[in-house]
């Protein structure tokens, strides 16, 4: 919070990050605007929800850093980091629902955590929380019991319950039918409206996500391809980037995994 | 043959590295300042779901082994003409060995592969980032009561087990092939001594208790998190723990009655 | 509300545990909450023990009275010297009390048993059972058999 005046809330500098011998990431630098909505997009497998799990400091990079608030979040001790993750919500892709508590009770669980206030006030709080996602009268169902975008509100309003600063989408769109995308897209949008926090969608949504993005970095081979507001993207000549956004199936990315030539493998035979 | 050596060595690799990592996972959970008021709910939640629900398969088997054992005893003790020595060989045979060992086995196939699948589904679903993520350690409010739950109730089935086998058999040897009861009890009590045969049982236990609920849990949190991943940790669990378990038996044995 | 149910199946399950130790203590493996620790000491040679053991019972008409604390060779005799744990309840064992090393059943195990005799003097902390009998040793009471057999 020292820094209230910078435009940069997070700023992602120079980060190499690979898993099990395959890089993920490649000098990869960005930085995300307060208050405002940032999409990182690119296809599947570019590593969008590993670059939000490095931003948690749930995974260490190899090298580069990132900074939150000033602080570089992989220097933190636990005890900083963890209270630097009290100040930021993560929406998970599965919804990540806590299955043995209901759904007040999973919405309940930050709050009793970090704050010391009463029974009541707990209540009230997640009565506000729920309404707000519109799941009020939904409190006393178990995960189990909910549908899938269901589910997914629940989580976010778990995830705005301690009023974060920062909210991370992890493919908030992936998998829901089209009202449920519809009202999730209007819930991102209110919620950074009302609560003023920073967010960030990562996702391979194109429309839904560049409809609600204020600015968008678009990731591939783990370096940045292109950013800018979803206008400028749209009108954006290089191949690859139109490529991804328009959904065309063959381009610089091919279809065909790499492989050897198909009539001299077939020819060949079972060598 | 170069290729083989590699496998081999990379192999051993993985298992110490995975040997590291669960003994990291140990010191992580259990060396942490326990905070009780959060702890005690979520430690009876782990006993119910660890401890109580496994009763019910621990005490059918427990009647049936001493039933069987009482049996078996019987036919072979009979030519000899000392059938009264049942109850020491039932009585003995419950306390040092069995109810140990098979309690241990029957925990790790009914609590131990269930403590694996639902870490491990916890994390293909997300849970355990999530708790990282709200700034809740799930060292200590996943794997610190599930570690502990373990560690006292198999102690506890274990003696359970060792009742209930010992009752199983005075009924087939008493009830039903009518030995005398007084004799029965008698040579029980005159050869089983409680500080060699029934704590060293107990010891056993909690050597076999706190091995097994640490496989469950480390292969549960060590899962690679897809369906088929979670079941081959499932398995690795019960195959595991039940090596250690027959393993550790011998070496505890040799230890405690040995004499070496 | 459920939370009481998995606390009271809980405390069930720890209260089981609990009589199951109990059980195996006092039922299984006969350990008498009385103390056993006090008592006075004894002693007694045998020529031979025949598998005679520590914490083997002592016995007077049947009934324990006691336990073998230690067994070790008297050098000077050559014979075994026992050492007995009387319990301190049973201070009216005669001076001139003999023990035998008997056997429960025919392949039970050995154990002492004392036969009172008629001083007025008792047994004392250090007393010493001058009148004993060895172990019935079945290789020697064949070979005896044996011999009577062929000087017959």
């Amino acid at each position: 919070m020292s820094n209230t005046d910078s435009q940069t809330h997070i700023e992602v500098r120079n980060l190499i990050f690979s898993r099990s011998g395959r890089p993920i990431f490649r000098d990869l630098s960005l930085s995300v605007e307060r208050g405002k909505i940032t999409a990182i997009m690119g296809p599947s497998g570019t590593g969008k929800t590993t670059l939000l799990k490095l931003i948690g400091g749930q995974l260490q990079p190899e090298s580069g850093q990132i900074i939150v608030d000033d602080l570089d979040v992989h220097k933190l001790n636990r005890k900083w980091l963890f209270h630097l993750r009290a100040r930021m919500g993560m929406l998970f892709q599965s919804g990540a629902l806590f299955t043995d508590m209901s759904v007040f009770e999973n919405v309940a669980f930050p709050l009793r955590v970090h704050t010391d206030l009463d029974d009541e006030l707990v209540r009230d709080l997640v009565l506000m929380k729920l309404n707000a996602v519109g799941l009020r009268g939904a409190a006393e169902l178990m995960p189990s019991e909910l549908s899938g975008g269901m589910a997914r509100r629940a989580a976010l309003a778990r995830a705005i319950a301690l009023d974060p600063d920062i909210l991370m989408y992890d493919e908030p769109f992936a998998g829901q039918d089209p009202i449920a995308m519809g009202v999730l897209i209007k819930l991102i949008r209110q919620l950074n409206q009302a609560l003023g926090h920073t967010s960030i969608i990562v996702s391979h949504d194109i429309n839904e996500t560049l409809s609600i993005a204020d600015y968008v970095y678009l990731i591939a081979d783990g370096t940045l391809l292109a950013q800018g507001t979803p206008d400028e993207l749209v009108n954006q000549q290089d191949p690859q980037v139109r490529q991804f956004l328009h959904g065309e199936a063959d381009g610089p990315v091919p279809f065909h995994f790499p492989a050897p030539d198909l009539a001299e493998q077939l020819l060949r035979g079972g060598q | 043959m170069i290729d083989q050596l590699q496998r081999i060595g990379r192999g051993a690799l993985d298992r110490l590295a995975a040997t590291g990592r669960s003994g990291q996972m140990l010191l992580q959970s259990l060396f942490v300042p326990p905070a009780p008021k959060e702890m005690l709910p979520l430690l009876i939640k782990q006993l119910h779901f660890v401890g109580v629900l496994s009763l019910v398969i621990i005490l059918v088997s427990g009647l049936f082994i001493g039933m069987v054992l009482g049996l078996q005893g019987y036919t072979i003790l009979v030519d000899y003409g000392s059938e009264q020595a049942v109850g020491q060989m039932v009585a003995l045979s419950l306390v040092r060995e069995l109810a140990p060992v098979v309690t241990a086995l029957l925990f790790a196939g009914r609590a131990g592969s269930a403590v694996t699948a639902e870490i491990g589904l916890m994390k293909a679903t997300e849970q355990l980032a999530s708790y990282e993520m709200i700034g809740v350690d799930p060292m200590r409010r996943i794997i610190a009561p599930r570690l502990w739950a373990g560690f006292i109730s198999l102690p506890i089935l274990t003696m359970i087990f060792a009742v209930v086998g010992i009752w199983g058999g005075s009924l087939v040897a008493v009830d039903w092939l009518g030995i005398y009861s007084g004799s029965f009890w008698a040579n029980m009590q005159a050869s089983v001594d409680f500080s060699t045969d029934v704590l060293n049982g107990i010891v056993k236990s909690l050597v076999f208790g706190f091995v097994v609920i640490w496989i469950s849990v480390f292969q549960g949190y060590d899962a690679i998190p897809t369906s088929e991943g979670i079941s081959k940790a499932t398995t690795r669990t019960v195959v595991y723990s039940s090596l250690a378990v027959l393993g550790l038996d011998f070496i505890l044995t040799a230890m405690m009655f040995g004499e070496i | 509300m459920q939370m009481r149910t998995l606390e009271i199946g809980v405390g069930a399950l720890i209260l089981a545990g609990v009589i199951s130790l109990v059980t195996l203590a006092i039922n299984v493996s006969g350990l008498s909450l009385t103390d056993r620790a006090g008592g006075y000491t004894i002693y007694a040679r045998f020529e031979n023990i025949g598998g005679l053991t520590e914490r083997a019972k002592v016995s007077l008409s049947g009934v324990q009275i006691g336990e073998v604390s230690a067994i070790r060779i008297d050098s000077r005799m050559l014979m075994a010297d026992v050492e007995m744990r009387i319990f301190s309840e049973v201070d009216y064992l005669s001076i001139d009390s003999s023990a035998q090393i008997l056997t429960a059943g025919l392949l039970g195990e050995k154990y002492i048993g004392i036969t009172p005799g008629f001083e007025e003097e008792t047994l004392k902390e250090g007393s010493r059972i001058e009148d004993t009998q060895s172990a019935l040793v079945l290789e020697e009471l064949i070979g005896k058999f044996l011999f009577n057999k062929v000087s017959e």
